[in-house]
């Protein structure tokens, strides 16, 4: 464990610092011949994202820094608040995966008071959570990620009758009904991108990547595509309503309090349950009819470069890692850590049985899973604009200050990134001295190495069916094809939560709150809510004096991902990811943005507090005892 | 809590609440009819921004029929404030839409109202209505990244000099010179960005609590100096959507409202459409019944909350806020924070976070609870009770509709 994993070899590490020959707009070439470009802004995610990478003249990228350009400060701003109100703040940290913070946040105040709660609220907060899963995961590959695959223009040529016939045969192979299948109905598609595209202005599509030869699908494949974005706006709508049933609204519901749950009518209303149910079985339709169909297809169309070792960031100049040579192009790291979700019994927090396990697997190591010890995971700042003491820190240990130190502005007006310097709001976390990714493909891992037989079920299902090799999986495709694995688990698993909730409730539980006595446990406690959001581990951790929230902090799935370089040069996940990875045209950033969308960046979650007159903050003094 | 708090919650119980006004008369309706048709024709001769697709055809491909659409348009029409002898005005002005270039711009924000605009419920043919607007730069939805992206937006500002609506999603920072938020390969501060952007637009609508009132933020001790929109734009239309986050039904009306007179609708001093935020949570609330009887939840879980009793006494703030969600709710009518037991924090009100947003009744708010029905109230908030009881009606024709095609689904 203590072996230290990608790190750079600074010897070597020629590219980045000969001095520029050319600079034009938003590249410079230097001696080397090695392009560096700026991706500002990196679009199709939540939050502000700068993506610099440096492309040698074989098109490999070979150097890359992610770099997050907004913060806001909620960490500071919860501060001496009330515990009971930081959870709707909190959730305000993100409105894409709206609901994870506040139960997060939630569960912090819960452990810090020692709170178990009914059974009907955990189950409430499951369905929340699950319908959260489901209908992120949708958007996000229809809306923020499939335009990477999926060329719109491409899809005016397709034959509607032998699209038909694709679609069936994706849909055969997925095991499922296709979603669309008629030939009348890509026909109808088709006419209307047509028209969309002859008028020239193309709206949100304008500008985009169309005919770059790193879209791999065929005319019919391109219209399946399209036919299915389309179609999913209209799900994703529908899948909201399943949070909105129990939680209000989405985004950002507001039925989860400390101790509980407020939707109690809605739980004891037959109706509620029974459209909360049709819902989830459309959706699920869905999921299995065109989700997963369009993952085999995008999955065999791009295996090639998802099982190319030569493009694989160890593969690269970037080694000392264990990897095992299982990873492709924009497999990355290969280290994989879960905090676990979903408790399915009502034993209380870090006690209960849980759907999503929690675990770390290390460089590939597929016959190996590490128990998380929770005061390895620190943070560092060598490379983010705060402060510090240049070693990593624990997170709750310690001061953090600003220290923006901007960006390199050239003549013309554009700015680099200060690689060698501090380049990103973003702190760079650690788990044992060593970077991990985190997301659905990690708990995919974590789930299938602890031996999970669900998990193995759906895992192996996959892999039988498509006909591709595990390898795949340690991919960008693999990435996007993990998390739609994961949705249907979920989507599956919800139908008997959903039940067990109308049973217990008509079973007369109509418990939805636990009382406590809110002056004795606030008066000094700590607590921690660490669990998943979809995009990965998710931790909050709080600590109470006095009714007051006296420290907050969290550590984000993006963090994990969108983190600069650590003290010794070791590499966040979106950077390793990228390095390695060929693409087709400089010019256009199609396979960068793929590879950082294959993680669905959440940057505006990732993003550390900073209280920006320069006081104390975050004097989360660790206690060993707290965290465990 | 401050004396500055204690006097502005003074004030706002003892004052009336914003006018809102129903009837205007004969003579007004018949200029502003005229006023709208003379728009829509000119609309009509425009040269279509983008011609991707008939409306009507589309609303079609949705498998709604032209009447339908007119429902939906009659439902729009009440919501909007107007006789119902505008319905095909609202009809043609959303035919029409496809003629507003949209920007959309991120500042300090969470992307929730991006989210919320994608479960917009013009019932059914929401969709349509983001298909049909020409959303000229979206960051969240665009295809392109980097400069292909800053070329889109370069683009459309030049296509579309003076014509196109500026949405702004998120807060501004002010503090670090304003290095706190910046976008593109020049690394332009958000608030340089954003008054380059707003320079040639034809109206900017802040959409959130953080674009419009600086929200979350902003909160104090506000770390980042930030503020809304309109401490920064300053010479031009400017409309306030706050809600956190906006309802999108708020949305499509106020885009709607644009193509319709040309103008920006009616607003309040916070610079709200007085359609949408023209009165209280209270004043329609479902529950409302049960604060006039003194019934109350007392704490969560309890036997009132298995009754649906009023929240007041766990932090409800419906009586200090003002929007429209106790009429056309969330998720399409699914349903809304007071509908799941929670209460309301205020969100369309400045400052909300500081002033609302906990499950604790204000302190010193002044209201009492009456006892003993319902009549003392009315004064007592200084609400228009009748006039705003007249708009329900109307308005919650647009609730009905979405729930009436729920039913012929079966899903209600």
């Amino acid at each position: 464990m203590a072996e230290n994993n990608a790190t750079v070899e600074t010897t070597e590490s020629t590219e980045t610092t000969a001095p520029a020959v050319e600079e034009k707009g938003y590249h410079k070439t230097d001696a080397n011949g090695n392009k560096h470009i700026i991706v500002d802004p990196i679009t199709r995610i939540e939050g502000h994202l700068r993506i610099e990478a440096v492309i040698d003249k074989d098109n490999r990228i070979v150097d890359a820094f992610s770099s997050s350009t907004m913060f806001r400060g909620i960490e500071t701003i919860v501060k001496n608040r009330d515990p009971r109100d930081v959870g709707l703040m909190t959730m305000r940290i993100c409105g894409v995966c709206t609901g994870t913070h506040y139960q997060r946040s939630i569960e912090a105040v819960e452990d810090a008071f020692n709170i178990t709660i009914p059974k009907n609220a955990r189950l409430v907060r499951n369905l929340i959570q699950g319908a959260l899963y489901m209908h992120d995961h949708l958007v996000h590959f229809y809306h923020l990620h499939a335009l990477d695959f999926v060329d719109v223009v491409a899809a005016t040529k397709a034959d509607p009758k032998a699209t038909a016939v694709e679609a069936q045969k994706w849909a055969d192979m997925a095991g499922h009904a296709p979603a669309i299948s008629g030939v009348a109905d890509f026909k109808a598609i088709q006419d209307r991108i047509i028209k969309f595209v002859k008028e020239g202005r193309l709206g949100i599509f304008g500008n985009g990547y169309w005919g770059n030869n790193a879209y791999k699908l065929t005319p019919e494949q391109n219209l399946i595509g399209v036919a299915h974005y389309l179609k999913a706006l209209d799900i994703q709508r529908d899948l909201a309503k399943m949070q909105a049933i129990f939680g209000g609204k989405n985004p950002h519901p507001q039925s989860i309090v400390v101790g509980g749950v407020t939707c109690v009518q809605d739980i004891q209303n037959p109706a509620r349950i029974a459209l909360f149910k049709q819902i989830l079985k459309e959706g699920t339709a869905f999921i299995k009819g065109a989700y997963l169909p369009d993952i085999y297809m995008a999955g065999t169309a791009y295996a090639k470069e998802a099982t190319d070792g030569s493009q694989a960031f160890h593969a690269t100049k970037h080694k000392g890692t264990l990897g095992k040579e299982i990873g492709g192009a924009g497999g990355g790291l290969l280290s994989y850590m879960a905090y676990g979700d979903f408790r399915l019994d009502d034993t209380g927090f870090y006690k209960a049985e849980s759907f999503f396990k929690r675990g770390i697997v290390l460089d590939g190591d597929l016959s190996k899973i590490h128990e998380i010890d929770e005061s390895k995971i620190t943070e560092d700042v060598t490379h983010s604009w705060y402060e510090g003491t240049g070693a990593p820190e624990h997170p709750y240990d310690g001061t953090t200050n600003p220290k923006y130190t901007g960006l390199e502005k050239r003549d013309d007006g554009y700015a680099y990134l200060k690689t060698d310097e501090k380049y990103s709001w973003i702190k760079s976390p650690l788990y044992d001295g060593r970077k991990v990714e985190v997301g659905p493909l990690a708990r995919m891992v974590v789930n299938y190495v602890s031996g999970d037989e669900r998990t193995k079920k759906y895992v192996e299902n996959f892999l039988k069916r498509s006909g591709l090799p595990i390898t795949v999986l340690f991919s960008t495709v693999g990435r996007t094809a993990g998390r739609a694995i994961e949705t249907e688990m979920i989507a599956d698993a919800m139908f008997d939560w959903v039940d067990e909730l109308a049973k217990n409730v008509a079973s007369g539980d109509l418990s939805t709150w636990q009382d406590f006595d809110f002056d004795e446990v606030s008066a000094d406690s700590k607590g921690r809510g660490m669990a998943e959001a979809p995009r990965g581990a998710l931790g909050h951790w709080m600590r109470i004096k006095d009714g007051k929230v006296s420290n907050f902090q969290a550590i984000v799935p993006s963090t994990w991902n969108a983190g600069p370089r650590g003290p010794n040069g070791e590499i966040g996940a979106y950077e390793a990811a990228l390095i390695g990875t060929k693409v087709e045209n400089p010019e256009e950033p199609l396979e960068i943005i793929r590879t950082i969308h294959s993680f669905d960046p959440c940057i505006a979650c990732a993003v550390h507090v900073v209280d920006t007159k320069g006081k104390e903050l975050a004097v989360y003094k660790v206690d060993p005892t707290c965290a465990f | 809590m401050s004396n500055n708090k204690e006097e502005s919650v003074k004030k706002l119980f003892t004052t009336q609440s914003a006018s809102v006004n129903t009837n205007r008369g004969e003579s007004y309706y018949a200029e502003l009819y005229a006023k709208c048709q003379k728009r829509l024709d000119e609309l009509k001769q425009l040269k279509p921004l983008n011609n991707r697709m008939d409306f009507l055809e589309s609303i079609e491909e949705e498998g709604l029929d032209r009447r339908d659409f007119l429902k939906w348009a009659s439902a729009t029409t009440a919501m909007l404030m107007l006789p119902a002898s505008f319905t095909p005005l609202v009809a043609e002005a959303a035919v029409l839409m496809n003629r507003v270039p949209v920007i959309w711009m991120e500042l300090q924000d969470c992307a929730g109202n991006s989210e919320a605009l994608l479960r917009s419920d013009g019932p059914q043919i929401d969709e349509i209505i983001l298909d049909i607007i020409s959303l000229e730069f979206h960051e969240t939805l665009q295809a392109a990244s980097g400069h292909q992206a800053e070329k889109q937006m370069e683009e459309a500002i030049e296509h579309f000099k003076g014509k196109y609506l500026l949405f702004v999603e998120g807060s501004v920072p002010l503090g670090m010179e304003g290095y706190y938020g910046t976008i593109g390969a020049k690394a332009e501060t958000f608030v340089d960005h954003l008054k380059r952007v707003s320079k040639d637009a034809a109206a900017v609508v802040a959409v959130g609590s953080c674009a419009t009132y600086g929200g979350i933020p902003a909160a104090a001790p506000n770390p980042t100096d930030a503020v809304g929109v309109m401490d920064i734009v300053k010479g031009k239309p400017l409309i306030n959507i706050p809600a956190c986050p906006a309802n999108p039904s708020n949305m499509v009306g106020v885009i709607l409202h644009y193509v319709l007179t040309g103008n920006v609708p009616e607003l309040d001093s916070l610079l709200r459409p007085k359609f949408a935020f023209g009165y209280r949570i209270h004043d329609n609330c479902e529950r409302r019944a049960h604060f006039d009887a003194g019934e109350y939840v007392e704490e969560w879980g309890d036997e009132g909350a298995k009754n649906n009793f009023c929240l007041y006494k766990v932090g409800c703030k419906g009586p200090m806020t003002f929007n429209n969600c106790s009429i056309i709710r969330y998720n399409e009518g699914v349903n809304w924070p007071i509908g799941v037991g929670r209460g309301c924090i205020g969100c369309s009100e400045p400052d909300f976070w500081d002033k609302y947003a906990y499950e604790r009744p204000m302190a010193n708010a002044n209201i009492k609870a009456p006892t003993g029905g319902v009549e003392k109230s009315v004064d007592e908030f200084g609400l228009g009770l009748l006039t705003a009881a007249g708009i329900g009606i109307g308005i919650h024709a647009a609730a009905s509709y979405v729930a009436g095609k729920k039913e012929e689904r079966g899903e209600a």
